[in-house]
Order: structure tokens, then C-alpha cells, then sequence
């Protein structure tokens, strides 16, 4: 309901034309809409491609050093699918991403962070913008849905150490504050560093896990940065 | 697809198919022809899904998905997994619904020990319940 009045009417511009106020201002108050999504995707497969070694070398030292890999390869593949398509509701853009990651990351990575999105994606239905605060919820769902299927808490050195605290800052701030949700998450994953890890294949170390970043919590970090610059009107290649 | 056409094949078998997840294709077919040969009929139901379609080691989807599709009867389809990714992965397809045949189960059993049982109920006609039961039932084998 309060999605749907929030929407308007005022969608009925063609994708590239924009009267309204920039993404900067417009920020999350007429709420986002499916390009801040479209952008937040390609920011974070630019991310990821840049960082694809540092996960790698993070995941070497208590996984199976794939996961820069797997990440990049999942999100080359979403990439690729929001350049297929046109413009699409942030619903769907999130939910056909989150396909694509579970079916070509080849990792726990894709069905987590692809049920993560389609999770999102579904919450947000096929709304053309959703305030922050729907983004907030949205998200939580999200994440509630990965902590489920791992079967994992904050806490266990996961990427729910970044996701958590994230989502939290964002719902506490009503959907507005994107830059909290992005030090939080940062925060996060460098706080993953004493534990020890309590899933996946890095609890098989038990102490010895201890004193290394966990690389999903890390990716995690990246995800939610890009998502902060989207909001704010960030395009691709700016650094 | 290559589902369809074997899937004819299968259809008319009316058993429970059986999937093997592994980060190993190797792993995944190697114990398939182990369990078929235990079965001992010509045409078990049971096909793996290891690695990724590069034949790297990983979990596949569509892999998964197709290897349920292939060995579906139209009795259900009961799938056994290695670890991580693997359990993941089935997980995340059963979620979202449409991807694999109807009924498709996540079977809770050791991957090898689970697949024979499983296969060797399923070869014998057992339902879905009977052919996730007796690969269950794997875990009680104790060794020593």
C-alpha cells in the first residue's frame, strides 16, 4: 500500500529520461527506482572485479581460495543479463540477478548471495520505486532468508557479520542513512578477523581460522558500498 | 534440452529418480555406477551432478537441474549431496519453486552409503518416502 502511493504516477518516463531530481538529491526520497538497482549491480560487479584477487587471497587462507573467482564470475554473468534487458522494477531487477548468481557462481556464494537478492527482490514486488525504508525490510528479509539457509548467526564469520549490521544501521536511519549501512558493513567484516569460523569449510580449521578477515563477510562489505554509491548517483567507472 | 529426451525414457518408469551432488563430477558419476551396479538392474535411476560445467570442481545449478529433469520418472526425485555449496545450492533451488520436478526432495543422508540405499529402493519401487527413508537410514550403519 504505502509503496504503491509512494510510486505515483509519474513512471511513465522512458528509461533514459530523467526530469526530475538527480540521484543525489532525489536520494531515497521519491523513493528509488529500477536504475538505482540496475546501477547498484553493475557497481558492485566493477567491485568485485577490483577486489577479486583480495578475496581469493582471503579465502586461500581459511577456504578454498575460489571465492574472488566465483564472485566475479557470478556477477560478470549479472552484468551481462541487466545489458540484455531494458529497464525493468527494482523487484525484478534484484530477483533475476539473484537467479543468475545461484546458477553461475559454482560456490556456497551463489545460492547465498542469490537467495539473498531474490529474497529482496521479491519483497519489493513489482513496485517501479520503493522508498528507503521498503529497501530496509526488503534487504532484511534477505538476510534472514541467507542466515536460513546456512544455517548460520552473526557471529560464526560469515557474511552475515557484515550484512547484519548493515541492514540494522539502514532500518535504524528509516531507510535513508546508505552511507551508515556501508561503515557498518565495513566494520563488520574487519570484526571478523578474532573469530573463529563456525561454517563452511573454514570451521574444519577451528582455532586456526582465527586472525583472518572472512572473505564472504569482505565481499559482503563490497556489496553494500556499491549499493551506498548507487543511492547516491555513483556511476560506473568513477573510482 | 537434454532432459526431455531421456526423461521419456525415465517417464515411463514411474520410479523415483535419484541425484548425486558433488564438487566432483568424477565423485558424482563414480558413485552413481556404484549404487547402479548395487541395484542390479540394467537401468537405475540415478544420475550425477558433479562440478561445474567446465569440469572444474564447484556446484552446479543448472547441472543439478538438468541431471533432475533427465532421471525424473514422474515419482519424485530425491537428492543426495556432498557438503557446502552443494547443500546450498539444492536448498536454494528448492525455494524457489519451479526449477526442479515435482516432488523433489533434499535427502539428509551420507552421500555414497545414502545412494545405494536410495538407489536400490528406488530401483525397486519405492515411493519417495521409502527411497529417502532407506538412504536416511545410512547413518545408522555403524562401522565399529
Amino acid at each position: 500500500m504505502v509503496s504503491r502511493e509512494l510510486t505515483g504516477d509519474d513512471g511513465r518516463d522512458g528509461p533514459g529520461a530523467g526530469p526530475g531530481p538527480g540521484p543525489a538529491e532525489s536520494g531515497t526520497e521519491g523513493g528509488l527506482d529500477g536504475e538505482v538497482f540496475v546501477r547498484w549491480l553493475r557497481l558492485a560487479a566493477d567491485e568485485v572485479e577490483r577486489a577479486a584477487d583480495r578475496l581469493t587471497e582471503l579465502d586461500s587462507a581459511i577456504g578454498d581460495a575460489d571465492h574472488g573467482g566465483n564472485m566475479r564470475r557470478g556477477f560478470q554473468a549479472v552484468r551481462e543479463g541487466l545489458a540484455e534487458d531494458g529497464p525493468r522494477s527494482p523487484g525484478a531487477v534484484l530477483t533475476t540477478a539473484g537467479r543468475t548468481l545461484v546458477s553461475t557462481v559454482g560456490g556456497a556464494s551463489g545460492p547465498l548471495y542469490g537467495t539473498l537478492l531474490r529474497r529482496a527482490g521479491k519483497a519489493l514486488g513489482d513496485a517501479e520505486r520503493v522508498p528507503g525504508a521498503e529497501l530496509a525490510r526488503a534487504l532484511r528479509a534477505g538476510v534472514d532468508a541467507v542466515a536460513q539457509l546456512g544455517g548460520a548467526a552473526p557471529g560464526d564469520k560469515t557474511m552475515l557479520d557484515a550484512l547484519v549490521p548493515a541492514v540494522d544501521a539502514l532500518e535504524k536511519s528509516g531507510g535513508t542513512d546508505f552511507g551508515a549501512a556501508r561503515t557498518a558493513a565495513e566494520e563488520g567484516a574487519a570484526a571478523t578477523e578474532p573469530l573463529r569460523a563456525r561454517k563452511g569449510r573454514a570451521s574444519y580449521l577451528g582455532e586456526r581460522s582465527i586472525g583472518h578477515r572472512d572473505p564472504g563477510a569482505t565481499s559482503s562489505a563490497l556489496l553494500i558500498a556499491a549499493l551506498d554509491r548507487a543511492v547516491y548517483g555513483d556511476t560506473e567507472g568513477d573510482d | 534440452m537434454a532432459g526431455s529426451t531421456s526423461g521419456e525414457t525415465a517417464g515411463a518408469s514411474g520410479r523415483v529418480g535419484v541425484v548425486l551432488v558433488s564438487h566432483s563430477a568424477q565423485v558424482a558419476d563414480s558413485v552413481a555406477a556404484l549404487a547402479a551396479a548395487l541395484a542390479g538392474v540394467p537401468d537405475a535411476p540415478v544420475v550425477g551432478a558433479g562440478g561445474l560445467p567446465d569440469g572444474e570442481l564447484g556446484t552446479s545449478a543448472d547441472l543439478i537441474t538438468e541431471a533432475a529433469h533427465r532421471v525424473d520418472g514422474g515419482a519424485g526425485v530425491a537428492l543426495l549431496v556432498d557438503l557446502g555449496s552443494a547443500v546450498l545450492t539444492v536448498k536454494a533451488l528448492l525455494a524457489e519453486g519451479d526449477e526442479l520436478p515435482e516432488p523433489a526432495r533434499l535427502v539428509n543422508a551420507p552421500l555414497v552409503e545414502g545412494a545405494i540405499a536410495a538407489v536400490v529402493a528406488a530401483a525397486g519401487g519405492g515411493d519417495l518416502d521409502a527411497v529417502a527413508a532407506a538412504a536416511e537410514e545410512a547413518y545408522d550403519y555403524r562401522k565399529v
